[in-house]
């Protein structure tokens, strides 16, 4: 079959008094590529999970592109750029925290952690900001608030094909907000031991698996920011 | 000396004073006592018996549901319970039976406790997440059981909307996030398997070797990671509608139910092949070793998990032949449905052809093992009829496919658990059960399982809907005569947790291999030690090995006292 | 596996990718601005989906990872494009049988 890994040669010598070498594990190696697969299997569970709103976006858009693209209209772009960039460079500093590991440089770990926690804060000021602002233009669906876009583009049936966009908006940028925070989370416990000096060039799995899951939830918003925000933007 | 050609020390079974001098060898379980040994356990076997205890308590509330349902049906006129009531009774049987009992149990008692002992590794990839695991589940079946004491959810355990998301006055919310949850046990324990099967085989098991047990829970996994999530981010859009007012499937905002249904059974129809694949592994290896001899065809029935796991994904829409999806994609659906069929089939003939001069005994394992292909047969096929577009109209939503789902489901998947059950307890506790009185529980299940259910595929052809309290007095008779085969099936359901307890204090020491079986579990005692094998055996040939000689001068055919 | 590269060129790659991935979004935000009719969700999709693989090959290090890692990742992008494909299929022929609801 695909790989042979699994059923094979002993383990290194120099493994077996790893403090960090779980007494399952035959080597740190074997121990590593199952975190790291482990870790790739549940961001396949992620894929699914978010998979299941893009495709409720594309039957909507496909049902109602007028509309999606005049309700896309009232996103910034600007914003939503500037969030793109920031999660771009907190993806570099993410996977520069794993460089630093590789290096040995204990304090360079958190330095990166605790950079890519600033920039993940950030994007998620930035996405309060927007928050607010929708809420002022009464563009928030249910919550119990009175939907009212003040657009022609967006009266009668058409508003009402608006909330689907809307509705869409919130829960998928929620939901990756939700993600953000749990992975701000996750880095600031992750900073912590690092300061203690948990990880090194010998192990440093905690940190591999945290930045798939970084890296992942960056990919979706790679992904949501042209469906969501780029619709309307060419002239209409 | 052992089966599988393991060249280190001689078998664990030498090394100490073996069970019948009265010494209790150290195993798993008198490893450690207390509450806390069991509640922060990180031993896959452990952890097993912990799920076996769950699953089972949720068996029972799931079959008195049933109970209760088969009452109402007694009489044509609804008289037992109001209607309301009715759609309760139906759908908690419904989310307790298929979230809470049949996806959780086989992978999560048998391939917890087998899947690390059958490819020779010490404990799953992830210990504590399998803990976690367990956890979660419970956590989850708190929420349902907390909708339980509210009354119950009327939406059908399929959560259509708008009824779910709009009308329903019922907690729908704490159901749904219940089953939320128990999502999430699930998926650790796929992913859990899907890491240990690739990265901890013992030195020498190649895919090749592996049993077909764990060929079958391996395709679960990947099921149940590619899917799950699909229901999950559904049930979230359905509590957004629901508490929120995000009126995603609102058909008064442009939205679509019915889109609803395409998400939904995404991950629905693939959740019946998590149900079926681990019994079906089951079955492999109970027809292997009461056949003694391997299974016909070993790489097609390997390859045939993987194919039902796959196709499993492309045929959803049968489900919704009638719901107002395209005409088009329907038949695309009704053909990709017959062609899911033909893995299936064809383990079927593989496992008669295994049987055929075979050395066949007729141990309890055994009797589930034939009840289970003969009754997955008729419920498959019957599945192919359904996947006719022009029967499908007729019986869609009638006792016809109740009928069929339950031929698979309890025909197929629990008996697969029994067998299962019966096979390894052994292996599990140490201790035999009696042998006749677990024969008897065999025959109440096949004849009380045949006597329910049989009935409700003629129902179901002549016309009774299914989810109805009442029903036209013509149909009285075949109703009856379904509820009186319940009463049978609950007394065989109920005989196991009897003799089962009874055993592991009162029965027969079981010796480590019992059965003369093949396998890696077989070659360490019984119950294993914690760390499963007190060396990590060498594989040099393959699974069920029984038609070797030097196999077969070393093991004996399974006494006939034995189970 | 990362013992196996020069450090520098590490960097390397990594400032690399974080060029190409801004640049990647400055040239969706300005193809977006442009009124291309059905190309503008293909270019918008290409565009997202070349920033995906370079974080997916270099971020998050498959392209040093087992095969297995590599088809994981594979598989689940490929199960995404088989919900969203049959899932629209179905509304795609629906428009010759009924309307799409709302149209």
């Amino acid at each position: 079959m695909i790989d042979t890994h699994g059923s094979g040669a002993p383990a290194a010598h120099d493994d077996h008094h790893h403090p960090r070498l779980q007494h399952h594990f035959d080597s740190l190696e074997q121990q590593k590529e199952s975190s790291t697969l482990g870790m790739w299997l549940f961001l396949v569970t992620e894929i699914m999970f978010f998979g299941g709103l893009f495709t409720v976006y594309v039957i909507y858009r496909y049902a109602y592109p007028k509309v999606f693209a005049a309700s896309s209209h009232h996103l910034d772009v600007l914003w939503g750029g500037i969030n793109t960039a920031v999660l771009i460079c907190s993806s570099l500093t993410m996977a520069l925290s794993i460089y630093a590991a590789q290096i040995n440089k204990r304090k360079l770990i958190v330095v990166f952690l605790i950079a890519t926690i600033l920039l993940g804060a950030t994007f998620l000021g930035i996405k309060t900001v927007e928050y607010m602002d929708k809420i002022k233009h009464h563009l928030v669906p249910g919550f119990g608030l009175h939907f009212a876009p003040d657009d022609p583009h967006l009266q009668g049936a058409n508003g009402q094909h608006a909330q689907l966009f809307f509705s869409l908006y919130f829960i998928m940028t929620g939901l990756h907000a939700l993600h953000m925070i749990i992975g701000i989370g996750v880095l600031s416990v992750l900073a912590v031991l690092a300061w203690k000096g948990r990880y090194d060039s010998s192990y440093y799995n905690p940190l591999e698996c945290t930045g798939l899951y970084w890296h992942f939830v960056d990919i979706v918003w790679i992904f949501l920011f042209p469906l969501l925000y780029l619709l309307g933007a060419h002239a209409r | 000396m052992n089966d599988t050609g393991m060249t280190t020390t001689p078998a664990d079974t030498t090394v100490l004073p073996g069970p019948e001098t009265g010494y209790e060898r150290p195993n798993y379980l008198n490893a450690a006592y207390g509450l806390r040994s069991w509640l922060l356990t990180r031993d896959h076997k452990r952890i097993a018996i912990l799920y076996l205890i769950s699953v089972t308590v949720f068996f029972a509330i799931g079959g008195l549901f049933a109970l209760l349902i088969r009452l109402e049906l007694l009489t044509p006129e609804g008289d037992m319970v109001q209607p309301d009531t009715y759609n309760r009774l139906f759908t908690m049987h419904g989310i307790v039976m298929v979230f809470f009992f049949l996806i959780p149990a086989i992978p999560a008692v048998l391939g917890n406790f087998l899947v690390p002992l059958m490819i020779g590794a010490k404990d799953l990839a992830f210990p504590k997440l399998n803990l976690a695991s367990w956890y979660v589940y419970n956590v989850a079946g708190l929420f349902t059981l907390w909708s339980i004491a509210h009354g119950g959810v009327d939406t059908g355990w399929t959560f259509y909307t708008p009824f779910s998301t709009h009308y329903s006055n019922t907690y729908v919310i704490s159901a749904a996030l219940g089953i939320f949850i128990s999502g999430f046990s699930s998926i650790f324990t796929g992913l859990n398997f899907i890491v240990t099967i690739h990265r901890m085989r013992a030195p020498g098991m190649t895919w090749f070797r592996l049993p077909l047990f764990i060929w079958s829970h391996y395709a679960t996994s990947l099921i149940i990671v590619l899917g799950t999530p699909v229901v999950a981010v559904t049930i979230l859009m359905v509590a957004a509608e629901r508490v929120l007012h995000l009126g995603i499937f609102d058909p008064a905002l442009g939205g679509d139910p019915v889109l609803f249904q395409h998400l939904f059974w995404f991950y629905s129809h693939p959740a019946v092949y998590i149900m079926i694949l681990p019994a079906m592994g089951v079955v492999s290896e109970l027809v292997a070793a009461f056949s003694r001899k391997p299974v016909f065809g070993y790489k097609v029935v390997a390859f045939a998990s993987i194919g039902i796991a796959v196709l499993g994904f492309l045929v959803w829409g049968h489900h919704m032949f009638v719901a107002g999806e395209s005409v088009y994609i329907a038949t695309v659906f009704s053909v990709l449905s017959m062609l899911v069929a033909i893995p299936s089939a064809v383990k079927v003939f593989n496992w008669t052809a295994t049987l055929y001069e075979g050395s066949v005994s007729y141990q309890t394992p055994m009797l589930y093992a034939l009840g289970f292909i003969g009754l997955f047969t008729l419920g498959g096929l019957t599945g192919v009829m359904v996947a006719t577009l022009g029967i499908d109209a007729h019986v869609h939503d009638t006792y016809f496919i109740v009928a069929h789902f339950h031929y698979i489901m309890v025909g197929g998947t629990i008996m697969g658990y029994m067998g299962g059950l019966h096979y390894w307890w052994p292996k599990i506790t140490g201790k035999l059960y009696p042998a006749f009185l677990s024969r008897l529980a065999a025959l109440l299940i096949f004849v009380g399982f045949n006597l329910t259910f049989f009935p409700q595929f003629i129902l179901g052809y002549l016309g009774m809907p299914r989810r109805y309290w009442s029903y036209p007095p013509e149909f009285q008779v075949l109703n009856v005569l379904s509820t009186a085969g319940a009463s049978i099936l609950g007394v065989g359901y109920i005989l196991p947790l009897f003799y089962f307890i009874w055993s592991m204090r009162y029965g027969k020491k079981s010796g480590d291999n019992p059965w003369g079986a093949v396998g890696l579990e077989w070659d360490t005692p019984s119950p294993p030690p914690t760390e499963n094998f007190h060396t990590i055996p060498v594989v040099t040939h393959g699974p069920y090995e029984y038609n070797t000689k030097e196999v077969h001068d070393r093991t004996s055919p399974p006494e006939a006292r034995v189970g | 596996m990362a013992h196996h590269h020069d450090p520098k060129r590490t960097l390397l790659i990594y400032f690399a990718v974080f060029g190409a991935l801004l640049i990647g979004t400055l040239l969706t935000v300005l193809a977006a601005k442009v009124d291309l009719g059905m190309m503008n969700d293909v270019v918008a999709l290409g565009i997202a989906a070349t920033k995906a693989m370079l974080v997916i090959l270099f971020f998050m290090h498959v392209r040093d990872s087992t095969r297995m890692v590599a088809l994981t990742a594979m598989g689940g992008f490929l199960w995404l494009a088989i919900l969203i494909g049959i899932t629209l299929l179905n509304y795609v022929t629906l428009e010759t049988v009924l309307q799409v609801p709302g149209k």
